[in-house]
């Protein structure tokens, strides 16, 4: 094994060993010095999630959020020095963590939470001016085939759980009091998005969650508005294109055969 | 030039006098918590530092707001996980963000560590400590030749704060490093906290340690607070935590070094506990004092 592969298993290793090699000036076994170093990795580690999983842990507790986090790092530590995206697969090892299942809510929250960070951070898109955005409802004819482009930064998360209630409670003053209101049962959808330097999370109905994915992908305005309808009789385009219009999302439109932004 | 307080600088003002390196003044680390602060008052700071691997990702606040700053102020970008000291090869694809973020921000100063902070796939977070004998050098050489070629640029690499020394090791730190500035070409990034967190830690002459560097090629200095704790026999052992105040000893130790290096850029560091503006501000501001006596002509408020 090399010098590295041997330092580097100790810093990770769950017991607490000393890779061979080490020299201290006075002699002294090299185990507690060693060890800053362990505490550096696994801490500075534990931290960095801890900061991308706010609200995660406050529905645990912080002593009980490090003792999962600390077991998360070890099994995955990060695999790019980009720290700040650090957390992918954290969402599904809070399902598999045996101690985790009293709060089955968590690992969505966890999952919302990432996507909060990858909003965050996501590619910059100028949103349509409201002249842009009048031209393009003011063409009637050619508004069914127009493509929507959205914001890099939106994402959504459908969870059998409430997870925007939850998160939104922990946003208040008053978190315990606010919490005591939510029904964790409650299926809800998060629509996760960027407006401007703020990310902002809101839960919304299946008709728009429908009609979002669908422009994700390239549908066209007409199909995706009629396919949010029929996942949805209460759909209502309207209020759908004022919520990405008011989240500062709608970046821009393609008709076929041309572009236009 | 004597900013005024309370006015901008113009970005034209700044652009029309860019230097191609940073001031020999004190500079303070950007953080997020001060972004919108720094913007609003325009402090009259030499220079601001990143962390580059914060700003690797595609857009967002932090790219909103260092660009603001970027046109402002001269900026050094401080790389925290190249890991120049590891076994296998550098990752390319980190070096491919780097690229493209010096070419975005175009930073008057690039530094890295001389330490290793990755292995097999995974990032360890944490600058680990590299033996110094004949094989080590020559990977870190081939390393930094590889990071100054791709970046098409020289780099500053930074000594380390270690806490262990290694069996194998039969070259002292401070020839280590003269060997690979001599062999690279690359500069000095001379932490004198780390100096001292090292020479406690390893019982080494202070003074010594830093008249053994290459200290014509130091081209910038950082400082910072560490913590204290003991080894296993009860000898000091101190860390180096970024977290507190500049302790005095490193206050006088930084004298010793500007002595020999002259008026350099200082860099306050602190990357945890992170405190309220106005503090870093007052830190930098000894710096500062400290920069100005080297430098009697200069017209500058801190050096009245």
């Amino acid at each position: 094994m090399s010098s590295q592969s041997a330092f580097a298993e100790a810093l990770l290793a769950e017991e607490v060993v000393c890779p061979p090699g080490l020299a201290t000036w006075n002699g002294s076994a090299p185990g507690k010095r060693f060890a800053v170093y362990r505490n550096n990795v696994i801490v500075s580690l534990i931290d960095a999630l801890a900061d991308s999983f706010p609200v995660t842990q406050e529905l645990v507790g912080e002593q009980f959020f490090r003792a999962l986090a600390r077991q998360f790092v070890r099994a995955a530590p990060p695999r790019s020095p980009v720290l700040a995206l650090y957390g992918d697969g954290f969402a599904e090892f809070i399902e598999a963590f045996p101690a985790a299942t009293g709060v089955p809510y968590l690992a969505d929250v966890a999952r919302m939470e990432l996507l909060r960070v990858q909003a965050w951070h996501a590619a910059d898109a100028d949103a349509l001016t409201p002249d842009e955005i009048a031209r393009l409802l003011g063409d009637p004819a050619a508004l069914p085939d127009a493509r929507l482009i959205l914001h890099p930064s939106v994402r959504l998360l459908r969870s059998p759980y409430a997870v925007v209630s939850l998160w939104a409670a922990h946003q208040s003053e008053s978190a315990a009091l606010a919490l005591a209101a939510v029904d964790p049962a409650q299926a809800e959808t998060a629509l996760v998005l960027r407006n401007v330097l703020d990310v902002e999370i809101s839960a919304i109905a299946e008709g728009p969650a429908t009609f979002i994915l669908n422009l994700q992908q390239g549908v066209a305005f007409g199909q995706a508005a009629g396919q949010a309808l029929a996942a949805d009789a209460g759909f209502d385009l309207a209020a759908s294109l004022g919520l990405l219009i008011r989240g500062g999302v709608l970046a821009g439109v393609e008709f076929p055969g041309s572009t236009h932004s | 030039m004597k900013a005024q307080p309370g006015r901008l600088r113009s970005i034209a003002d700044v652009a029309s006098t860019k230097p191609r390196s940073l001031p020999a003044r004190a500079g303070i680390g950007l953080k997020p918590e001060h972004f919108r602060e720094i913007l609003v008052t325009a402090p009259d700071i030499g220079f601001f530092e990143i962390h580059a691997e914060n700003y690797m990702v595609d857009g967002g606040p932090f790219h909103h707001f260092l660009t603001r700053v970027r046109e402002r102020y001269p900026l050094s970008i401080h790389g925290v996980g190249l890991s120049i000291g590891g076994e296998g090869p550098l990752d390319e694809r980190h070096l491919d963000r780097l690229a493209l973020l010096l070419d975005r921000y175009q930073p008057e100063s690039f530094s890295e560590h001389l330490a290793w902070s990755s292995h097999g796939g995974a990032f360890l977070n944490d600058l680990l400590p590299v033996p110094y004998h004949a094989g080590t050098l020559a990977l870190v050489c081939e390393h930094i030749d590889r990071v100054q070629d791709r970046l098409k640029r020289r780099m500053l690499l930074e000594n380390p704060a270690t806490y262990v020394e290694f069996a194998a090791s039969t070259l002292a730190e401070p020839e280590f490093i003269s060997e690979i500035v001599k062999r690279t070409g690359c500069g000095l990034l001379l932490d004198v906290n780390n100096v001292y967190v090292s020479c406690v830690n390893h019982h080494r002459n202070t003074h010594a340690y830093i008249r053994a560097l290459p200290l014509d090629d130091v081209a910038q200095i950082h400082l910072a607070g560490f913590a204290q704790d003991e080894d296993a026999d009860g000898a000091p052992l101190l860390i180096d935590s970024h977290g507190a105040p500049v302790a005095q000893a490193v206050w006088e130790l930084y004298c010793y070094a500007l002595d020999w290096v002259g008026p350099t850029p200082t860099l306050l560091e602190r990357d945890n506990d992170i405190p309220a503006f106005p503090v870093l501000f007052a830190e930098a501001q000894q710096a500062e004092r400290i920069l100005c006596r080297l430098q009697p002509n200069r017209a500058h408020e801190a050096c009245a």
